[in-house]
């Protein structure tokens, strides 16, 4: 036998007892030729498109996943930034082109469809306007749709009007879900330097630098990290990296095998791998639990950015070896309502949002599905995503915001999502006021690239 | 991708007749045993089998079901994945 039977059985540990999964095969579609000044005929164009394309993704990912033994979680698409599409169209609102994706993802069978975008890092169009005012009625009229905007670059700053605005969006959508403590903004993400190949959401849309179609997977296995480094006997940090390296490799191999397989079968592109340790609420499968594993009573304290550090780099080393084209976020996840031991640190008072943030400056993402108490205001969450997108400018690499600001609850509520989303203990935010800073708007300009210090 | 063998894996409490049940069953659809292993690791019955098929027409998602069912009925853990899968994993 050419594989050893330890091999075997360490593969099938893996996908049995540690979660390993891959998260997402996501299908790109481009839908610039859809565009049409009747809203109508755009819809019907968009529809076709999405169909004609993703018919056969659910089946063959299904067809993939039994060959292999290994579970493929979602299936998701990813489409042109809406902004651009519906442009050329004569109407003020674009919550029906978000009803056809809606209605699209449910037809192919699809998890979740990303897309409902616009990229305004440097200004606004006409169109982004529209979708951005769009955004709080299409995210509480459909269910599998995505929304997420582009307000920095590290090449053209922030845009704080965009930034003033969308702390007015977060509010509203929450607003709008209220029904279900403000899910509508499980499903926003406000970015800096956005990547244009992600097949993770709520943040993936499909970039214009792309192809017709594509296909992008996203691997995950916090679980299988997590087993790793408490296997080890004693280690020294160095070896903890070097034993985080392999075992990215092996499930980052696992994605390029799957990608590459599933593309071939639909006949479209494969794009860019993406390997990112995305936690589940399962116990076990969590980020914070391989920072504890490292030698940390709790996630949160202090030793928790440069233990966050050591294991991004790492995931990074170890998956870009073992796939022809890494892309995409690529890193270490830290959504605190999706990952069990991110919500105990939340609950012992080891994790606070200042933290948080600091550990966004070393990771993949940012402030990633954190509840914070439903009166917060506007500006107080536009002057948290302001932070937050001046560190992924700064350090050249992408940040992002998904906040909820849950409609009626106060610190030490909880609100609950359920599946993949999980359960988030409501954080508190500082009392004291941004509201002049936040409404001075303007650009903050591009930073120098280089006196580095 | 163009290899066509499996690596089937059988775990589970040890009992009489696990080989013969599950053996019965890749006969039935033609499938070839390559290689074999069987230990018992941690109290459990583990085997490991390297499997081919040769037939164009091979219906990988009904062998899978009667694999799946025949481990069901044994109280065994059953599993046929394309041989790719560790491949891909452990070997550079």
């Amino acid at each position: 036998m050419l594989i050893h039977p330890e091999e075997i059985l360490e593969t099938i540990h893996m996908i049995k007892a540690e979660n390993f999964d891959i998260r997402t095969v996501t299908m790109g579609i481009n839908l610039r030729d859809c565009c049409h000044s009747d809203i109508d005929v755009l819809n019907k164009n968009i529809y076709n498109k999405i169909t004609g394309y993703a018919k056969e993704l659910v089946r063959t990912t299904e067809e993939v996943q039994n060959l292999y033994g290994i579970p493929i979680t979602n299936k998701r698409i990813a489409v042109t930034p809406i902004a651009i599409v519906a442009e050329s169209c004569d109407t003020e609102d674009y919550v029906s082109i978000a009803k056809t994706l809606d209605r699209a993802a449910d037809d192919v069978g699809i998890d979740f469809i990303g897309g409902f975008s616009a990229l305004v890092h440097k200004g606004m169009t006409p169109g982004d306007l529209k979708l951005i005012n769009s955004i709080p009625q299409a995210l509480a009229n459909t269910k599998k749709v995505c929304s997420s905007v582009n307000v920095a670059t590290t090449k053209a700053g922030i845009n704080m009007d965009a930034v003033a605005m969308m702390g007015n969006i977060v509010k509203k959508t929450a607003e709008a879900t209220k029904d279900a403590d403000g899910i509508g903004c499980a499903k926003l993400v406000i970015f800096a330097n956005a990547p244009e190949d992600n097949p993770f959401m709520a943040g993936a849309f499909h970039g214009i630098g792309e192809p017709d179609c594509v296909i992008n997977v996203g691997v995950s296995g916090p679980g299988v990290v997590n087993s790793t480094v408490r296997e080890l006997k004693d280690p020294d940090l160095g070896e903890i990296s070097e034993a985080i390296k392999k075992t990215a490799f092996k499930i980052t191999r696992m994605g390029e095998m799957v990608g590459r397989e599933v593309s071939r079968r639909l006949n479209v592109d494969f794009g860019v791998l993406d390997l990112s340790l995305a936690p589940t609420p399962e116990i076990g499968d969590s980020v914070a639990a391989i920072l504890e594993a490292m030698g940390l009573e709790t996630c949160g304290t202090h030793g928790t950015t440069a233990a966050l550090a050591l294991l991004n780099d790492a995931v990074k080393k170890g998956g870009s070896m073992a796939s022809s084209y890494v892309g995409g976020l690529s890193g270490a996840f830290i959504p605190v309502s999706e990952d069990a031991g991110m919500i105990r640190a939340v609950e012992l008072g080891a994790l606070s949002l200042e933290k948080l943030e600091a550990m966004t400056s070393v990771c993949s993402v940012g402030l990633d599905m954190i509840a914070i108490p439903g009166d917060t205001s506007a500006a107080t969450i536009s002057a948290i995503i302001a932070d937050e997108m001046a560190i992924g400018m700064i350090n050249k690499k992408t940040t992002a915001v998904r906040l909820i600001p849950a409609p009626g609850k106060k610190v030490g509520d909880s609100v609950e999502f359920g599946g993949l989303l999980g359960r988030a203990p409501v954080m508190k935010v500082s009392e004291f006021s941004s509201e002049e800073f936040i409404a001075r708007g303007g650009r903050i300009p591009a930073p120098i690239q280089a006196l580095t210090n | 991708m163009t290899s066509t063998r499996f690596i089937i894996t059988v775990i589970g409490i040890d009992k009489i007749g696990i080989v013969a049940s599950i053996t019965k069953v890749m006969a039935d659809y033609n499938v070839n045993i390559v290689d074999i292993s069987q230990t018992i690791m941690e109290d459990l019955f583990t085997m490991i089998m390297l499997a081919g098929v040769d037939s164009e027409n091979f219906d990988l998602a009904a062998f899978q079901k009667a694999m799946v069912g025949i481990g069901e009925e044994l109280g065994v853990e059953v599993r046929v994945q394309h041989e790719d899968a560790f491949r891909f994993m452990h070997r550079i």
